[in-house]
């Protein structure tokens, strides 16, 4: 399937864009970006530029759709027009549908749904470049957004890809890597417990890469909680500056 | 009061342990294998036993005893629909008004867009809220305007001890009323309510500004030319 012109990785090991096998992408998360949201996440990963919006818990629409015993989380991956070289298309297609499903049952692991019968928490994310490995981006932005929307969840979701090109096993694969390569692999977990709530793969691997690549995603997942946890902790640090000067409970008129 | 809870604030995010001992889950926390974590995103308080988080952002979350302001939705012949700004609507029955109203009168005591200062009377597990206006100083808001602001955002606003909303009220002479939803009520002089409202929206947006009560006290006196010193005695 390769085009055995494209080759991915020199002979000292160095990918296309010069990292190394187990080197991600840099990345910049910023949480709070948006005034009229509840919450809202802009994440830059080499060449994706994600933002993701979160509103509610809200009373849900259509009323049929609700659940009396816990909330929805309804999440909504889009692609911009512009996001890729080519036009997209725009409006929902398979890919967008499917991502937005994973995306939506991969955040209602962390969410506390119980706590908001009949509700619906709408977490939409909006590509606004693409470059392979969106799907992770987008929920890496949605959960920080979700934290900024002050959602009661249990953790944070962190996520990450590996896969395999030219025979080797590499992380936060590239938009050549994931056209020419033999498999990518994102995985959604949960850093602190190890739980995995997003996974999927396109390729082949034998059971033995199949570890390998898991051990590298999840060890990036863990760099990458760290980045989300300090863009929540940078937006909301001036939080506790003041703290003394409010009241501090049901206080009077 | 200095308590011995001056404990050092702290930030947490939602999934960091709360590793202090003896302490009970309360609010914005949950408990797994024994040991207590954090559910939201906010600040760490403790209180006679508990471990709450004072959530720093996020919609108002209905508690039993709260005082909101609520905007009518629907009206029906027994019943009023109350909008809270809660992620569920609230009901308001006929038996919990101040009046006695006939079956089918509804509309001329209370229509569809009037503002009404309630209490939550109830909060069950469904998240079916009952709120109540069969108390003293709960009414229907007549005159003067409702803004709103981050429910987060009103414990600053009323300031400790209420020093903040004192303070307001003495500069402006407006009568002002924060409800625990993040709606405030705010009636007065045309000049005394404009500066209210725009010193709430500069706590709103200064929240994390040191001696925030000095600078808005500097605002309202640069704005209504006046000068109370008397005041101290509230604090």
């Amino acid at each position: 399937m390769a085009d055995e012109d494209v080759k991915l990785i020199d002979e000292k090991g160095i990918r296309l864009d010069g990292r190394r096998f187990d080197e991600l992408r840099p990345i910049s998360i910023e949480a709070g970006v948006l005034k009229r949201a509840d919450g809202s996440a802009y994440l830059e990963w080499g060449e994706n530029k994600v933002l993701a919006a979160v509103y509610g818990p809200r009373e849900m629409h259509p009323r049929h759709a609700q659940n009396p015993s816990r909330a929805v989380v309804q999440a909504r991956y889009n692609m911009a027009a512009f996001s890729v070289p080519d036009r997209k298309r725009p409006g929902p297609d398979r890919r967008s549908v499917e991502i937005s499903k994973i995306m939506s049952e991969a955040l209602e692991e962390i969410v506390f749904v119980e706590q908001f019968p009949r509700a619906s928490i709408d977490v939409f994310v909006e590509v606004l470049e693409a470059s392979a490995g969106t799907r992770c981006a987008a929920l890496t932005a949605a959960s920080v957004a979700l934290a900024d929307a002050g959602i009661p969840m249990s953790d944070i979701i962190s996520s990450c890809a590996a896969g395999k090109i030219d025979g080797q096993i590499v992380l936060d694969l590239g938009k050549k890597e994931d056209n020419y390569g033999e498999a990518d692999v994102p995985l959604g977990m949960v850093p602190s417990s190890g739980k995995i709530t997003l996974l999927q793969m396109d390729g082949n691997l034998t059971l033995e890469e199949y570890k390998q690549v898991m051990e590298l995603a999840m060890g990036a997942c863990k760099k990458i909680y760290q980045l989300q946890r300090d863009a929540l902790k940078r937006r909301y640090s001036t939080s506790l500056k003041n703290f003394e000067e409010m009241a501090d409970d049901t206080e009077e008129v | 009061m200095n308590d011995k809870k001056e404990l050092k604030r702290e930030l947490l995010l939602p999934g960091d342990l709360i590793e202090d001992e003896g302490v009970k889950p309360g609010r914005g926390t949950f408990k797994r294998d024994g040991k207590i974590y954090a559910a939201t995103l906010g600040i760490k308080t403790v209180r006679s036993g508990y471990v709450n988080i004072a959530a720093q952002s996020g919609r108002y979350d209905p508690k039993k005893g709260d005082r909101v302001i609520g905007t009518v939705t629907d009206v029906n012949s027994s019943i009023w629909m109350v909008d809270l700004n809660a992620p569920f609507p609230a009901v308001l029955h006929v038996n919990d008004v101040p009046w006695r109203v006939e079956f089918g009168d509804t509309k001329r005591y209370i229509d569809v867009g009037d503002a009404i200062l309630v209490k939550i009377s109830n909060v069950d597990e469904l998240k079916k809220i009952q709120i109540s206006m069969d108390e003293e100083g709960l009414r229907k808001l007549n005159n003067g305007q409702v803004i709103e602001i981050a429910p987060s955002q009103v414990p600053r606003v009323i300031g400790r001890k209420g020093s903040m909303i004192s303070m307001l009220k003495n500069y402006t002479d407006c009568r002002i009323y924060v409800g625990q939803n993040g709606r405030i009520w705010i009636d007065g002089p045309l000049e005394g309510q404009y500066v209210a409202v725009k010193a709430i929206q500069m706590i709103e947006e200064k929240a994390q500004v040191i001696g925030l009560t000095d600078a808005v006290e500097e605002y309202l006196k640069a704005e209504t030319g006046k000068v109370l010193e008397v005041d101290k005695e509230n604090v």
